[in-house]
């Protein structure tokens, strides 16, 4: 199965906020928070490190989650935050010039 | 509830200053005829300086960040420092005239992933805006600006102040958004001049046009809401606090100087000798605005419009005190409602009535 990658998008506006991080799209102004083990996919977003190393390596071994479990969640977020472009999704690593506002 | 205004509440808990207004210059390319400043410049931040506030800024957990000024673009280096904002992750919101941007410039604006602009235009008609900026030419070269910025997708916004000079023209002000296909926003506050002259005052309309707003459903909404009689003052009301102004958001001048917000004139400290986080926390001056509720408002506290006054601390500390009520908000509440505020039941029974009775000795 192809791996996933994620990057940060730069066309948002971010900021954690008492444990919650805060993100504003500056494509279509959408307001996110997300909860702590979505922040933590987040700043894990790096673009080179696949999604499932960062399930395994991060989620699964900070919560006590299923890895069946936290695979299928995070995929989910996945998939709704990279609709609002605020992550970007490849099936190869992600260079910095391919998440910004262009 | 809205998730922003959660968030928003969240900030208000933690004391966090969730938006920040920083002037970048003061010096500007219009002579606005009710502008509030000086113009001249007179030791404006260094762009490695305005960086290190904007780090710092980040560091004490500001999302929302406003530059302005003056006329932003007067500075060379203004779109070095919007990147800068926007490599720290900042939801950047531009306030100016536009005159200096053209193609270029919204296409930078737009790269950089600035959230909105916001451009004042006073009046549909050139003879009228140019005459308010003292600019010939100002209007078509800040509708020029507007048409870049929309073709860039940018979210634009059209800024209006309303005075005796251009009340006739609000209505093809406001033609002229929709005609642009942006969002309009009509303000009716002049303040005094920021080295404390009232002249400009003058320019204020008059209570007539504050009625005929506050009846346009396209300006308020919902008018019979926007003017039904206030609910009963409660104890969450009184124990409320005016506006976010030093709870969680201030003001940055473009010499370093922080104050709680841009219309209210307190200084704090200076980012040049101090902290940023350093007065946000611990000045004085700062805790003692935030420690006002209004239960403690001197006369806005046994005021019938308490829950629902727009009362700015700022104009009433401009007015004599931050306690005090803020004239030109009571006559909004008024004007809104027909239903007289405390201050000036208290300003009527205060005033002189006829001669007083004096008890003269007989003469016999």
């Amino acid at each position: 199965m192809a791996e996933t990658y994620i990057a940060r998008s730069t066309a948002i506006a971010a900021r954690m906020l008492g444990g919650e991080m805060m993100i504003m799209s500056a494509v279509d102004s959408t307001f996110f928070t997300l909860n702590e083990v979505a922040t933590l996919i987040w700043q894990s977003a790096d673009g080179r490190t696949p999604l499932s190393e960062i399930v395994e390596q991060k989620i699964c071994q900070e919560y006590e989650i299923e890895p069946e479990v936290a695979h299928r969640d995070a995929e989910e977020f996945v998939s709704a935050l990279s609709q609002h472009r605020i992550l970007v999704v490849s099936d190869q690593p992600i260079s910095d010039s391919s998440t910004g506002a262009q | 509830m809205s998730l922003l205004a959660e968030m928003n509440e969240k900030a208000h808990a933690l004391g966090i200053p969730l938006s920040v207004h920083i002037d970048v210059t003061y010096r500007c390319n219009e002579r606005c005829v009710h502008c509030y400043l000086d113009h001249d410049d007179k030791g404006e931040m260094t762009t490695q300086e305005i960086k290190n506030v904007l780090d710092q800024l980040a560091e004490a957990g500001v999302f929302f960040l406003v530059f302005s000024g003056g006329e932003v673009f007067m500075r060379r280096d203004f779109l070095d420092l919007v990147e800068y904002a926007r490599k720290l992750l900042f939801n950047v919101k531009v306030k100016t005239n536009g005159v200096m941007i053209h193609e270029a410039e919204a296409k930078r604006l737009r790269e950089l992933g600035v959230e909105q602009l916001q451009l004042s235009v006073y009046s549909h008609r050139p003879e009228v805006h140019d005459a308010i900026t003292k600019l010939p030419g100002s209007l078509k070269r800040t509708v020029n600006t507007i048409r870049f910025l929309k073709a860039q997708g940018l979210k634009v916004t059209l800024s209006n102040v309303l005075m005796t000079v251009n009340r006739q023209d609000e209505r093809g002000t406001r033609a002229l958004a929709k005609q642009l296909g942006v969002d309009y926003t009509l303000d009716p506050t002049v303040t005094p001049k920021i080295d404390g002259d009232t002249s400009i005052l003058s320019l204020r309309v008059d209570e007539e046009n504050l009625d005929a707003l506050f009846q346009d459903d396209e300006l308020v909404g919902n008018a019979e809401e926007y003017c039904k009689p206030p609910s009963p003052v409660d104890e969450d009301v009184m124990e409320g606090y005016s506006c976010s102004a030093g709870h969680t958001a201030c003001y940055i001048s473009p010499y370093g100087d922080v104050f709680p917000c841009v219309q209210f004139p307190l200084p704090t400290g200076n980012v040049r000798r101090q902290k940023f986080a350093d007065i946000w926390y611990d000045s004085p001056q700062m805790n003692e605005v935030r420690s006002i509720k209004v239960k403690d408002l001197t006369v806005c506290s046994s005021c019938t419009h308490a829950g629902s006054c727009t009362r700015c601390p700022g104009l009433a500390y401009m007015e004599g005190s931050m306690r005090g009520p803020s004239t030109s908000d009571c006559m909004k509440s008024y004007h809104r409602t027909g239903i007289p505020t405390a201050n000036m039941l208290h300003k009527a029974a205060m005033a002189p009535g006829g001669p007083l009775v004096q008890i003269l000795p007989m003469v016999v």
